[in-house]
């Protein structure tokens, strides 16, 4: 088999790897705009908030210590404990539902009605105070995350591909784990949406505010309900992102590479988010590879964009987006 | 008249027996900033009773109903459901004492079926947690299969078996208004409140809901409350009529007594108002 389509299969296995990752924070979008038409920029901050709070939490530091430090003249870094991962994890979950309920208490739930538009000035508002609520937390240096998942080269894969093709595809046994986990949330999520009594009203409240009063659904409830998923969905991107690539404030711009995945997928639909990220993974992955060399490289930064582009014009509601039509 | 009834009830003219009061509105005034939509109404609604609130264009009946289903809260004024007060509430916990209602511009969750629609209107008849949902099997699933039969069952009453699973948004007019009257029969209610259950429908499909409206009171023993403008079905249907206009109460009793009030002929004939 020739060297360059071998190189094109591992170009095209690691994008759909990455594609993954950025399906899962594109869930998270997903999953607050089918359930309250909120466009939430502060996806992306949150999965940064989760994994600073994750890590503060494994290593016991001390919350807020800057500002302690400051107000008190101590000298206070870490307590003397540190957390087993699984415990921080759910630590760290009871902190996204408590953040859930009062993102809902202090702001959405005083703009019942509003525009769309001024929900989503809200979240970029929201955005921007837990970026600087995040810093003076936990704290502005990069971190390192180890939960205890797996990393480096898959060898099993690489031994296969090489007895079979003479060449060993690199995977990185992360990317496996993310796989797994990213498949795993979806089913759960879509389970939980179509089959469950919350899942029903959670979407009862996406179709009609008014009607799912009249049925007896309690919009607050649902809200912070929407709100602790997506926070879910924050933390484990969170964690995904943070263990690859360390947790450093960059980490929110995922969010912006969640945008073109969501004009791809459709901003309605749970598969569409994984179907749009393993697009958009796996085409600039080969499209840097192919075209790369020929316009001079650097073409993952914008390749994503003109691909939602290009959709924008030909099927504006996204692949699986739900098709709005209106009766006259 | 009214005033005369004694508390236990009366017979109707075709012989249903109706109870004592469920719902009574007490001096109820609602503003919006300077306007007043409803000025010191009282009214009470008995027990397996058709009531009907009528009135032209911009009476106050929708405020009314709004009102007694917790969508308005009124500035003045007490509300009492079986003889308790019913302090201010928010529309669902209104809808959890077991009133549904249907709205005048159909309000249904246009991306569902109709099966998940009506199945919404069980919601409170489901208790597990999240956590016994997500395991799903056992408690769970059982509480979903006994909802699911009651839906079925109110799925055949109203006919629409052959509908259940399209798309609310694909159906015509005539067939969501009987939906959302399925959503509302599902919670199983006490008292249900039908705004304007027949407006757009034509001869035939008024028929049909009248029917139903009917049918409900008669097997389910539910007491109705409805707004509605066509005379000849609110006169038919209804066992009291209270009138409306300009948010005041001008007549209330048996549709006969009310079609001979000489203040509700001039209010839907019109004379000068000075």
């Amino acid at each position: 088999m020739p060297d360059q389509l071998i190189f094109a299969m591992e170009v095209t296995l690691n994008g759909l790897m990455a594609g993954v990752l950025y399906a899962l924070v594109a869930l998270g979008f997903v999953l607050i705009y089918k359930a309250s038409g909120i466009f939430n920029y502060a996806q992306g901050v949150m999965a940064l908030f989760a994994a600073l709070t994750l890590v503060g939490i494994m290593e016991g530091q001390v919350p807020f210590s800057h500002l302690i430090n400051a107000i008190f003249g101590t000298d206070l870094h870490h307590f003397n404990w540190s957390v087993p991962a699984l415990g921080a994890i759910l630590l760290t979950m009871a902190v996204m539902v408590f953040l859930a309920w009062a993102v809902n208490k202090i702001i959405f739930r005083h703009l019942v009605n509003q525009e769309p538009i001024i929900l989503f000035m809200a979240t970029i508002g929201l955005a921007y105070f837990m970026e600087g609520f995040g810093d003076m937390m936990w704290g502005s240096d990069i971190k390192k995350l180890d939960v205890g998942l797996p990393q480096g080269l898959n060898s099993m894969i690489d031994e296969t591909t090489y007895g079979l093709l003479g060449y060993g595809f690199f995977i990185d046994n992360l990317d496996l784990v993310a796989t797994i986990i990213a498949i795993l949330l979806v089913s759960v999520l879509v389970m939980f949406s179509q089959y469950t009594k919350q899942g029903r009203a959670m979407r009862a409240v996406a179709d009609d505010h008014q009607a799912a009063l009249s049925v007896g659904v309690s919009l607050n409830f649902i809200w912070v309900m929407v709100w602790s998923l997506a926070g879910f969905v924050a933390l484990v991107a969170g964690i995904m992102w943070g263990t690859k690539s360390g947790v450093q404030f960059s980490l929110s711009l995922i969010a912006l590479k969640a945008l073109p995945v969501l004009m791809l997928g459709g901003f309605t639909s749970i598969p569409g988010a994984i179907v749009g990220g393993l697009i958009i993974g796996v085409g600039e992955k080969l499209f840097e590879f192919l075209m790369g060399p020929i316009v001079g490289g650097a073409t993952e930064n914008w390749f994503a964009y003109v691909l939602a582009l290009i959709f924008l014009v030909f099927r504006p509601q996204g692949l699986f987006g739900e098709k709005i039509i209106e009766r006259v | 008249m009214t005033q005369t009834m004694q508390d236990e009830g009366y017979v109707t003219a075709d012989g249903r027996k109706i109870g004592g009061v469920m719902m009574e509105m007490k001096n109820i005034t609602l503003r919006f900033g300077g306007v007043k939509a409803i000025t010191d109404i009282s009214f009470d609604i008995r027990q397996g009773e058709i009531r009907a609130i009528i009135g032209p264009n911009g009476a106050g009946k929708s405020s009314m109903l709004n009102v007694i289903s917790g969508f308005y809260v009124p500035q003045e004024g007490e509300v009492f459901f079986h003889g308790k007060k019913r302090p201010p509430m928010k529309p669902f916990e209104v809808a959890r004492q077991g009133i549904a209602r249907t709205f005048q511009n159909i309000a249904l969750f246009e991306g569902m079926t109709v099966l998940d629609n009506v199945m919404t209107g069980r919601l409170n008849y489901m208790h597990t947690n999240i956590l016994q949902q997500a395991i799903w099997r056992g408690k769970a699933e059982q509480e979903e299969n006994e909802n699911r039969e009651a839906v079925e069952k109110i799925i055949d009453f109203l006919e629409i078996q052959s509908i259940r699973k399209t798309p609310v948004a694909r159906l015509p007019y005539g067939l969501k208004k009987r939906v959302e009257l399925a959503r509302a029969l599902a919670a199983e209610p006490k008292l249900l409140l039908l705004d304007e259950p027949m407006a757009g429908m034509n001869v035939e499909e008024k028929e049909d809901m009248s029917r139903f409206i009917l049918d409900v009171n008669d097997e389910f023993g539910t007491t109705i409350a409805l707004i509605e403008h066509d005379m000849g079905v609110v006169m038919d249907l209804s066992d009291r009529v209270v009138v409306m206009d300009y948010g005041k109460k001008i007549g209330d009793g048996t549709p006969d007594e009310v079609r001979n009030n000489q203040a509700v002929i001039d209010a839907y004939l019109g004379v000068s108002h000075d």
